[in-house]
């Protein structure tokens, strides 16, 4: 049984065509809401906008384009390892330069 | 004595069955084998992710340090070609996913067409950069090589130039500024443009390579772990487009 699923899990996955067409169509579509967003008069969230967008771009090409929604558990977990330790890395740093009492020497 | 002759009478057992040629001996079998493969592929990609995430860093302190600097130097980027090159950059993306899926259908025309188109698009991202670069130098925008305060204090003082673009004037220290703008976007784009020199050398021996019907036997693994490759550097550039071009643009 467990053989059984471990083969099901490791049985390569063809994503077909049909969704590579919606997501490149989707990223094309949201690099042209990126920009129009960049134009609009939003303040602070001009830049909250532009990194949302381009997270979610991200995400779809490394699910679908890179095949990670269809991947073994391990690839799955080393993305998300990556990913949790880059982020901690810049967190960590920004941090640093938040917390100092720039100018006070 | 007793372990060796276990050994010497498993070997067979294991050693001669029928397996694909690509099969190396190491791994029990080809899934196995992909799946060690597309594992390191990861691996290496994760150690991009962190060199270019230091570069981001860097552009986000400078950026909050010099922010009404970086807002002025952003706006000497053309938004038109940026968007234009993200379009071609995400519609090669596209044609090297389909080219992974020609691959696994052993499709071998499809996928050297998609291989062909791949590298026209990574050609034609190059050829908008280099415009765009050009433009950098004729300004005397490119620090360390090509750099004139002069040009930002004193748009005028180059009548050729300013009748092209009309720059407004920048106030000296600001015009200093922009230089840690303009070194950053030379590293990350000039970074991320040599990826993408690498990956179109890589997509010209692989054209070849799929012509001959190397790819379309049941052995994926190399076109699957360069498009792993070639969609990681198009991830890099959908951050690098807003950051460059876009985040300070309504201003």
């Amino acid at each position: 049984m467990t053989d059984q699923r471990e083969m099901e899990e490791s049985q390569h996955h063809v994503v077909s065509p049909l969704i590579y067409i919606i997501v490149g169509s989707s990223l094309l579509v949201l690099t042209g809401v990126t920009v129009w967003a960049s134009f609009q008069e939003w303040g602070n969230f001009n830049a909250v906008a532009a990194l949302a967008i381009a997270v979610v771009k991200a995400m779809i090409v490394v699910l679908f384009f890179m095949h990670v929604k269809y991947s073994s558990k391990l690839t799955k977990l080393t993305v998300f390892c990556g990913l949790f330790t880059f982020l901690t890395l810049v967190g960590m740093t920004l941090a640093d330069y938040i917390s100092r009492a720039w100018g006070s020497w | 004595m007793s372990d060796s002759t276990v050994v010497a009478h498993a070997a067979p057992e294991h050693g001669h069955e029928e397996h694909p040629a690509y099969l190396r001996h190491h791994f029990e079998n080809t899934a196995q084998q992909a799946d060690a493969a597309g594992f390191a592929m990861w691996l290496f990609l994760l150690t991009e992710v962190m060199f270019f995430g230091g570069l981001f860093t860097a552009y986000l302190i400078y950026r909050n340090w010099y922010y009404p600097a970086f807002v002025e130097a952003s706006h000497q980027l053309n938004v038109v070609w940026g968007t234009l090159n993200t379009a071609v950059l995400i519609t090669s993306s596209f044609t090297m996913a389909m080219g992974v899926w020609c691959a696994e259908m052993r499709k071998q025309s499809g996928l050297v067409l998609c291989l062909i188109l791949t590298f026209i698009l990574g050609l034609g991202f190059l050829g908008i950069k280099t415009v765009e670069y050009k433009e950098k130098i004729e300004k005397h925008h490119v620090p360390g090589f090509h750099y004139s305060l002069k040009s930002f204090v004193d748009p005028q003082s180059d009548p050729e130039i300013y009748k092209e673009y009309h720059d407004k004037p920048l106030a000296l220290d600001m015009a200093r500024h922009t230089e840690v703008y303009f070194s950053l976007y030379f590293v990350m784009t000039g970074m991320h443009a040599l990826h993408m020199i690498i990956g179109i050398a890589i997509l010209g021996f692989m054209i070849f390579r799929a012509r001959a019907g190397a790819y379309t036997a049941g052995h994926v693994t190399f076109v699957e772990n360069f498009g792993l490759y070639w969609h990681f550097v198009d991830i890099v550039w959908i951050f690098l487009f807003p950051l460059l071009y876009l985040i300070s643009r309504h201003q």
